[in-house]
C-alpha cells in the first residue's frame, strides 16, 4: 500500500460534499468536501506501488477542470486511470449538482 | 455484420421481457440495496462514509481501508413502517467483518432493542454478503460477531429479524451463525450458507472431502435453492428488487417466531442422525431425507 498526496490551486468555493465508489477489485472509492483552504488537497491511499506520476497526470487533468477547494480522499484497490477518472467525474457531479 | 434474432415464442418472450424487467439485487453495491430495499426518499445512512469510522488497523498490514469499513447501516421507513437495514459491503475484503464493521451491526441491533423496549417498534433487516471474519483482525472481529450473536437473540423476542443472503459471495463463518439465529432468512438461488467455505473445507480435510473448484457441487450442498428445499430459509427468491421486498414483508408479517430455528435442537439432531457418516448422501438425496418443513 502507498499513500501519496497532492495540492492544487483553487479558485472556489464548494458548499456540498460527496461519496462515490467501493473499495473493490479494480475500483475505488473518492470522498470530496469542502475545504477552508486556498488549495485543494488529495490524499491518495492505493494497494498498488509505484504508480506516483500516473496518479499525477490523472489528478492534473481533473483538476485543471475543477476549481473548487476541496479536500479529496481517495481508496484505491487497483482501479485503472480510466476508472479513476470516471469515478472523480462522478464524485465532481455530486458536489455540483 | 450479424443481427440478434429474438424468437416469437411466447414463453421465451415472457421470460426474456421478465429478465430485462427485473432490477438485480446482486449488481447492486451495499449502500444501493439499503437504499433499494427502503420506501423511496426515506434512506437515512447512519455513520456514513464522512465520519470515517475505519479500522485503523487495516493500514499497518498494507491494507486499503474503506471509509465505511465496508457496512452500511441505514434507517428509514419499509412499507410505511420503521426499519433499520444492515448491509454488508461484498467488495470490500470479501464482506469480511472487521472490530469496526461488527461493532456497526451490533450497535445496530442493540438500539433496534432500546427501540422496542420503548414501545417504539422498528423492523431490522440484515443483508449478508460475507466470507465471515476478517483474517486480518481475527479474534477482535470475533468477539464483536458473538455480540451480533447475542443482540439477535436479544431482539428476536421483540420483532422478527429478517437475514437475506444475496450472492455471490453468499454467508460464512459467524456470520453464518448470525443468519442462523435470524428469526427468518431469505436467499436468492445463487446465494451459499455454510459454516465453513469450501476452500477452506477442501485445505483442512483434503479435496476427496470436498472439491472447492466443483461448483456444481458446492451449490447442490449449500446453494440457496438447497438450503430452502432442506428446511435451512423461509423464503426463495429470484435476483430482483421488488421480489425481495415482497419476501421480506410477508416474512415480517408473520411477527415474532413461537420457536426458532435455534431452539429446534432436537428436530435437527433427530435429522443428523438419520445420515451415515461413512456414506453421505448427495445434494438430491438430501432434500429427499430432508423436507421443507422440519418435523417437531
Amino acid at each position: 500500500m502507498e499513500t501519496l498526496n497532492f495540492e492544487y490551486k483553487a479558485t472556489q468555493r464548494l458548499t456540498r460534499r460527496s461519496h462515490v465508489g467501493v473499495v473493490g477489485s479494480g475500483d475505488l472509492e473518492v470522498l470530496i468536501e469542502p475545504s477552508n483552504q486556498s488549495t485543494s488537497h488529495v490524499r491518495v491511499r492505493t494497494s498498488v506501488d509505484g504508480y506516483a506520476q500516473i496518479w499525477k497526470a490523472v489528478l492534473d487533468r481533473f483538476f485543471a477542470r475543477f476549481e473548487p477547494a476541496a479536500h479529496v480522499e481517495i481508496n484505491d484497490f487497483g482501479a485503472t486511470p480510466g476508472t479513476v477518472t470516471l469515478r472523480l467525474e462522478q464524485a465532481a457531479e455530486g458536489v455540483r449538482s | 455484420m450479424t443481427s440478434t434474432i429474438h424468437s416469437d415464442n411466447p414463453i421465451t418472450k415472457e421470460r426474456r421481457d421478465r429478465f430485462l424487467s427485473r432490477q438485480s439485487v446482486i449488481e447492486m453495491r451495499a449502500r444501493e440495496r439499503a437504499r433499494a430495499l427502503l420506501d423511496p426518499g426515506s434512506f437515512r445512512e447512519v455513520l456514513n462514509p464522512f465520519d470515517r469510522l475505519e479500522f485503523p488497523w487495516l493500514p499497518l498490514q498494507g491494507i486499503v481501508p474503506e471509509s465505511d469499513d465496508g457496512v452500511v447501516v441505514a434507517r428509514g421507513q419499509f412499507a410505511g413502517k420503521p426499519a433499520v437495514i444492515m448491509a454488508i459491503e461484498g467488495a470490500f475484503q470479501g464482506g469480511g467483518m472487521g472490530e469496526v464493521s461488527a461493532t456497526k451491526i451490533a450497535a445496530a441491533l442493540a438500539l433496534a432493542r432500546r427501540d422496542w423496549e420503548s414501545s417504539r417498534p422498528i423492523l431490522p433487516v440484515l443483508l449478508l454478503e460475507t466470507g465471515g471474519v476478517r483474517l486480518q483482525e481475527a479474534n477482535l472481529g470475533e468477539a464483536v460477531v458473538a455480540e451480533i450473536h447475542a443482540e439477535i437473540i436479544a431482539l428476536r423476542r421483540h420483532t422478527p429479524v429478517i437475514g437475506v443472503i444475496t450472492g455471490m459471495i453468499g454467508c460464512f463463518g459467524g456470520m453464518s451463525i448470525a443468519a442462523g439465529l435470524c428469526s427468518y432468512l431469505v436467499v436468492l438461488p445463487q446465494a451459499r450458507l455454510e459454516l465453513n467455505g469450501p476452500e477452506v473445507i477442501e485445505q483442512e480435510a483434503g479435496i476427496d472431502e470436498l472439491n472447492a473448484g466443483d461448483k456444481h457441487l458446492i451449490w447442490s450442498l449449500m446453494g440457496g435453492e438447497q438450503r430452502y428445499e432442506t428446511g435451512f430459509v423461509d423464503a426463495l427468491v429470484e435476483d430482483d428488487v421488488k421480489a425481495l421486498r415482497q419476501a421480506v414483508q410477508a416474512l415480517a408479517e408473520r411477527g415474532v417466531r413461537s420457536r426458532h430455528r435455534s431452539e429446534m435442537v432436537e428436530e435437527y439432531r433427530r435429522r443428523l442422525a438419520t445420515i451415515d457418516p461413512a456414506a453421505p448422501p448427495d445434494g438430491p438425496a438430501l432434500r429427499r431425507m430432508w423436507p421443507r418443513e422440519v418435523k417437531s
